[in-house]
């Protein structure tokens, strides 16, 4: 669905990610971990196609992203970025509204079917009662989650999001990722930035270790993901314990100042 | 449904102020003569004041307000800062230097505007050429880029002030300020702002996406570089436009957006038309009190459009302040 070739993402001055060749297939759901300024974020938005690599390339479908009509390729690719503005012009169901952008026919208005998916995904969002609040009145948490309501209204079959769960409270949390994951059990691929490791294991199978120096680790998630080798990527010690059959990550409290009185 | 009633409503009223102000001026025209002239049935001193002398000025300053509000509108999404008007980038700074240079040397109206033509095209392609640095556009270094230009113009205009003779003062100063009596045929500004809005109305959608940041809305299908670039020559062909037919005339294009975003209308599919409206027939309006209220003594009608302008807004901002934003 998405393939990485022979990709190289890199911040002025320093390679985050060198030579990553990697396909992405449909109805996986795949974690990108990694440091703060390791490039999750950078290499999410070059796959998106919304800044060029500065070497290899992406392809969608086969074709290279970038000789993909913009239009074209957001009919494919729902994009939710870690900063978004907080600025809108209008009510939340104009903002979501938005989300059908890609796919709007009329020069103008919107169609019923476009109408349709806004207020079906705004009901799924718990914002039917806020649909027609000024968006910049929102709280953080009911924004967060007119973004997602915006971005499952561009019906995308391919999702990267960048740290999701941001301002979302824990039922909230879970209902988004479930969203994802079901998302995936119908043939999308997710592709996400988390911080949250009990969710990513959770509710990911494909995992990609960003080591911040050019360096990676990709795999399924019995491959990938083990207490020493996240230990090592987070430079910070992590334990594996097993709590009703489901293998949790937790990082092992300091050895001499143990918990906090 | 409530959006197309305020819409209706800023539509009537540009209706109202047209041909109010063409009924008042110097010499008021009963209602009466005023249809018999519409009408082509009066001849005489009312139908030349009506056709040759109130019409053409009504309708250059309502093409010239709704270029205005119309080039706000645009500035305000391009640079996403409602500070955003339609002078920051040169444009009426290189157009003052051309006329005031062509009025100190004592040219024609034709030369006039040629300079004062060329004086926008200068500026404003400075400033985009300097801001557009490296292919990659940067609204900050636009806005930094037109505010230092601006000022650099504003001193050389300056100097031409303190050279001119003092019989040319006034007039220059009346340019400054923004003034209709020179306006001539409106035909031309109105054609450019039918072509204007033609062209952008279509990609008024495309204007709403765009609001949401320049990432975000390039993940939504919008071609972000090439819709930068076509705002920035619009607005600037429309503020060009403005300016030499009406001198400098300010506060429309900063306030106009604004007013009609308060009164319910954010959404560009509705703005631009709304705002095209409400800045022509806000000119048309200012331009009849400064016909009339001293008459046969002509006030410079950018004086009125900030005297009527500035209190408007404020009471729209005192009465929203929560809902608003």
């Amino acid at each position: 669905m998405l393939r990485a070739e022979s990709l190289r993402v890199a911040f002025p001055g320093r390679i985050l990610v060198d030579g990553l060749s990697l396909e992405f297939g449909a109805g996986r759901v795949w974690a990108i971990l990694g440091r703060n300024g390791s490039g999750k974020s950078t290499l999410l938005r070059t796959l998106a196609g919304l800044q060029p690599p500065q070497a290899g390339s992406v392809l969608l479908d086969e074709v290279a992203l970038h000789s993909i009509a913009r239009r074209h390729a957001a009919s494919r690719i729902g994009v939710m970025l870690q900063e978004e503005t907080t600025e809108f012009w209008g009510t939340a169901r104009d903002y979501v509204l938005l989300g059908r952008h890609p796919h709007a026919h009329g020069v103008f208005g919107w169609s019923q079917t476009d109408e349709g998916i806004a207020a079906a995904e705004i009901a799924a969002q718990n914002l039917g009662a806020l649909a027609g609040r000024a968006f910049t009145t929102l709280s953080g948490g009911e924004r967060q989650r007119a973004r997602a309501a915006a971005l499952f209204t561009q019906r995308p079959r391919i999702y990267l999001v960048d740290e999701p769960l941001q301002h979302l409270d824990l039922p909230h949390q879970i209902a988004l990722l479930e969203r994802l994951a079901l998302e995936a059990t119908q043939g999308a691929l997710v592709i996400m930035v988390l911080h949250d490791l009990l969710f990513a294991s959770r509710y990911c199978d494909h995992f990609l270790l960003l080591q911040g120096d050019g360096r990676f680790d990709a795999g399924p998630r019995e491959q990938a993901l083990d207490a020493e080798r996240l230990s090592r990527l987070y430079g910070f010690p992590l334990d594996a314990v097993e709590v009703r059959g489901e293998r949790l990550f937790l990082p092992v409290p300091p050895v001499n100042k143990g918990p906090h009185v | 449904m409530q959006r197309g009633l305020i819409l209706c409503l800023i539509a009537l009223f540009a209706v109202a102020a047209l041909i109010g102000s063409v009924a008042v001026g110097s010499v008021s025209i009963p209602a009466g003569e005023l249809l018999a002239a519409f009408s082509g049935k009066a001849s005489g001193p009312v139908a030349d004041i009506v056709w040759k002398l109130r019409l053409p000025r009504v309708a250059a300053g309502f093409a010239c307000g709704g270029l205005l509000a119309l080039a706000g509108t645009l500035l305000q999404v391009l640079l996403r800062n409602p500070l955003a008007d339609p002078y920051i980038f040169g444009v009426s700074g290189g157009a003052a230097l051309g006329v005031l240079l062509a009025m100190l040397l004592g040219f024609g109206a034709a030369i006039q505007s040629g300079l004062g033509l060329a004086g926008a095209i200068g500026a404003s392609a400075a400033v985009f050429l300097l801001s557009f640095r490296g292919g990659e556009w940067n609204p900050y270094r636009l806005l930094l880029t037109g505010v230092v230009i601006a000022a650099g113009l504003n001193a050389a205009l300056s100097l031409i002030l303190v050279l001119a003779p003092h019989t040319a003062v006034k007039g220059m100063l009346y340019w400054l300020m923004g003034d209709l009596g020179y306006a001539g045929n409106p035909v031309p500004a109105l054609l450019v702002l039918a072509v204007l809005l033609a062209v952008i109305l279509p990609l008024a959608r495309m204007l709403n996406v765009l609001a949401l940041g320049r990432t975000k809305a390039l993940s939504l299908g919008v071609p972000v570089a090439g819709m930068e670039i076509l705002l920035y020559v619009l607005a600037a062909v429309a503020t060009v436009t403005a300016v030499l037919v009406g001198g400098t005339i300010g506060f429309i294009g900063l306030i106009v957006p604004h007013l009609v975003r308060l009164l319910g209308l954010a959404d560009h599919r509705w703005l631009l038309p709304a705002s095209v409206l409400a800045g022509g027939s806000l000119l048309v309006v200012a331009d009849a009190f400064a016909r009339s209220l001293w008459a046969p003594l002509q006030f410079p009608v950018g004086v009125l459009t900030a005297l009527l302008g500035v209190p408007v807004l404020l009471l729209l901002l005192a009465g929203r302040s929560d809902a608003a934003r």
